[in-house]
């Protein structure tokens, strides 16, 4: 398969207020020479706690923010070197899907002008293809034609959610970042945002960048999986090989943690001890050593690369012994 | 067991200009000393107001209980003097609220706002609502608790100012403990720190729980009894065990299956509850979820279906429970709790 997206170890380092006036200048690193790419119609989901960079990249991905190291390729072409028309241009192949439905909608426009502000800003003909446009969309997304002239706050979230999606279809992109597209609705209605998005997906060919915390949501659409820690990618690799058999013990922290309506839940114990430490001063060499039961000396010292193991890439030096079966716990429990 | 509380038959609307919204509908539940009941539903079915309701904080002008009881161990709460209620509220029941950025006063210590909360129901001195604060600190581990009385809100993690809550609400050593949703805002793994603190601090504290929630694994993982909520009504009530091994509720079985990563398979299609909750502007004369609902039939829009039993300790509002069950007994998370 063809690579749509490609990033090459890309960071992103927000500057921070001075502490005082002869204080360095602190920088908060949320994105560390993060590289992937990215197939065309694939679905790769990218889960992670707050905090651990996954918006920071996918705005990245998105051009709302330029990266501080490294370099967003689409299909070949290096989206920052782009001028300001020409990103524009780009744009169209590249559309986003926000968490909060309510306030990534404008409240003060009707449905049927929010999914057209954006053919209209690409000048995507006359006022009447516009407007044949807008109820194709609404089709497409399952919004009935009566909702079309409603306002943001007389429809429900679900609805919205709908609208969000015309309006990244709307130009027909080859990429969807969906950023938490789900996280905010009920099982029920999530359901329905799901399969929505899968159907879509293969309707128009689309290439999905899945950004959740919701492992079951993840390990539902996604056909390849980052997880990231502090910033940095520590598993990659398909679903299906992640999510039977995590290698890297923040995977199987995480993956262990996710509460299953199963009897084998009840009762167990799966909370890590501690806190992730702040990305202020996140600890040297693998950052998650400072939870892991399984750190040594080699851990503090140098940070592991992505390396593959077991059919993934995993970032920890201790992967190819903790490819062995074992009983042992991958942090020390709460 | 004795009972901790007992609501009984609880009706309540909201009255807002003309518009009346019947919010709850005849609930009735109680919780046994000890134990860890969880209510479970999704937005807008009224598990936030039976919680609110039990607490006496439902704004007095526009929410009215049309009918029914609440008593704690005895003391009918519905009607009492706001006076009395204070006594109650904080003292014998706690409270913790989903945002606990939200909850938190920004501009006062985490130590002096525990010790208001002992303060408000003790006859302690300031010094000794300060010790308290601090013992509750260290009974919620958050490390190095001396030192932490003095920091602001905003200097904790999410997970610590939920701990916080935590210590506020058991300041005073309360018989039940109502958490609304504590975990919704947090990272799965912090997630697993305060499910955990709550279980370990009922066990020693030998307290009760009544944990709201919209998540079916922190029920599986925490509660010994449930209750399924829909449009104010509780549908289908029981032990964890039970209602997963037998799901009797229209409505549970669809939630049941709308979970995904159980059975459809990757990408698989994710069953729908089709449709969306119903307004609650007239008082109920069938059953609400019929019109979503996969198993109904005429005669669910017919009449309301009364609760009844369907098996020791395990009711159902569904007239097509057999139907229901039937159908589930190849649902991957049913078999879960079978075999």
């Amino acid at each position: 398969m063809s690579v749509l997206l490609s990033l090459s170890h890309v960071g992103k380092d927000y500057p921070l207020a001075r502490r005082g006036p002869f204080q360095p200048r602190r920088t908060l690193r949320a994105v560390d020479d993060v590289s992937l790419e990215v197939a065309k119609g694939e679905t790769l989901g990218l889960v992670g706690e707050s905090g651990c960079g996954k918006s920071s990249l996918a705005r990245l991905i998105m051009q709302l923010e330029a990266p501080s190291q490294g370099s967003v390729s689409l299909d070949g072409m290096d989206l920052a070197k782009l001028g300001k028309s020409a990103l524009k241009r780009a744009r169209r192949d590249f559309q986003m899907v926000f968490q909060d439905p309510y306030a990534s909608l404008n409240p003060r426009m009707k449905a049927r002008a929010i999914i057209a502000e954006a053919l209209h800003n690409y000048g995507m003909g006359t006022a009447a293809e516009v407007a044949a446009r807008v109820e194709e969309l609404a089709r497409q997304v399952g919004l009935g034609a009566h909702l079309l002239d409603r306002f943001p706050h007389e429809l429900s979230g679900g609805q919205c959610q709908r609208i969000g999606i015309a309006r990244a279809i709307a130009l027909n992109p080859r990429l969807i970042v969906a950023d938490e597209a789900v996280s905010a609705l009920d099982v029920s209605i999530q359901a329905q945002i799901l399969n929505l998005i899968i159907r879509l997906q293969a309707e128009l060919g689309l290439t999905l960048i899945f950004v959740s915390h919701d492992m079951s949501v993840i390990a539902h659409v996604a056909d390849r999986v980052a997880v990231m820690y502090l910033g940095r990618i520590v598993e990659l690799g398909d679903t299906d090989t992640i999510f039977s058999r995590p290698l890297h013990p923040y995977t199987r922290t995480l993956l262990a943690a996710v509460p299953t309506p199963t009897p084998a839940a009840r009762g167990r114990r799966t909370a890590p001890a501690g806190e992730m430490p702040s990305p202020l001063s996140p600890p040297s060499g693998c950052h998650f050593r400072t939870r892991c039961a399984h750190a040594t000396a080699l851990c503090a010292e140098a940070a592991p690369a992505l390396r593959e193991v077991g059919g993934r890439s995993v970032a920890c030096h201790h992967a190819q012994t903790l490819y062995l079966p074992t009983d042992a716990p991958e942090v020390v429990h709460a | 067991m004795s009972n901790i509380i007992d609501v009984e038959n609880l009706s309540l609307e909201f009255l807002s200009g003309e518009q009346r919204v019947y919010a709850l509908d005849n609930v009735s539940f109680s919780v046994a000393r000890g134990e860890t009941l969880s209510l479970v539903g999704e937005s807008g079915c009224g598990k936030s107001v039976t919680a609110m309701a039990m607490m006496g904080l439902l704004p007095k002008a526009s929410a009215r209980i049309t009918s029914g009881r609440i008593r704690m161990a005895g003391t009918e709460l519905v009607g009492l003097p706001e006076r009395q209620l204070q006594q109650i509220r904080g003292n014998r029941i706690g409270m913790v609220f989903q945002d606990p950025m939200t909850s938190l006063n920004p501009v006062h210590t985490i130590g002096m706002q525990i010790a208001e909360a002992v303060r408000r129901h003790k006859p302690v001195s300031r010094t000794e609502a300060m010790q308290r604060a601090r013992q509750m600190l260290d009974l919620v581990r958050i490390p190095d608790a001396g030192n932490r009385l003095t920091a602001y809100p905003h200097e904790l993690s999410g997970g610590q100012r939920q701990r916080v809550m935590i210590a506020m609400a058991l300041a005073c050593d309360p018989e039940l403990l109502i958490a609304d949703e504590p975990t919704t805002a947090l990272d799965v793994t912090v997630q697993a720190q305060i499910l955990e603190l709550i279980a370990d601090l009922k066990a020693e504290l030998g307290m009760s729980v009544l944990l709201i929630t919209h998540d079916l694994g922190v029920v599986a993982a925490t509660a010994d009894r449930m209750m399924v909520m829909y449009a104010g009504r509780i549908v289908e009530e029981g032990a964890v065990e039970r209602i997963f091994a037998r799901p009797s509720h229209g409505y549970t079985a669809a939630l049941l299956r709308s979970l995904p990563g159980h059975g459809t398979g990757r990408r698989g299609r994710l069953t729908e509850i089709a449709g969306t909750v119903p307004r609650l502007d007239r008082q109920l004369a069938s059953c609400l979820f019929a019109p979503r609902c996969g198993f109904a039939e005429a005669a669910c829009s017919a009449s309301l279906p009364p609760s009844r039993q369907v098996e020791a300790g395990h009711r159902s509002a569904c007239i097509r429970e057999a139907a229901v069950f039937d159908a589930m007994r190849d649902n991957d998370i049913v078999k879960g709790w079978t075999s």
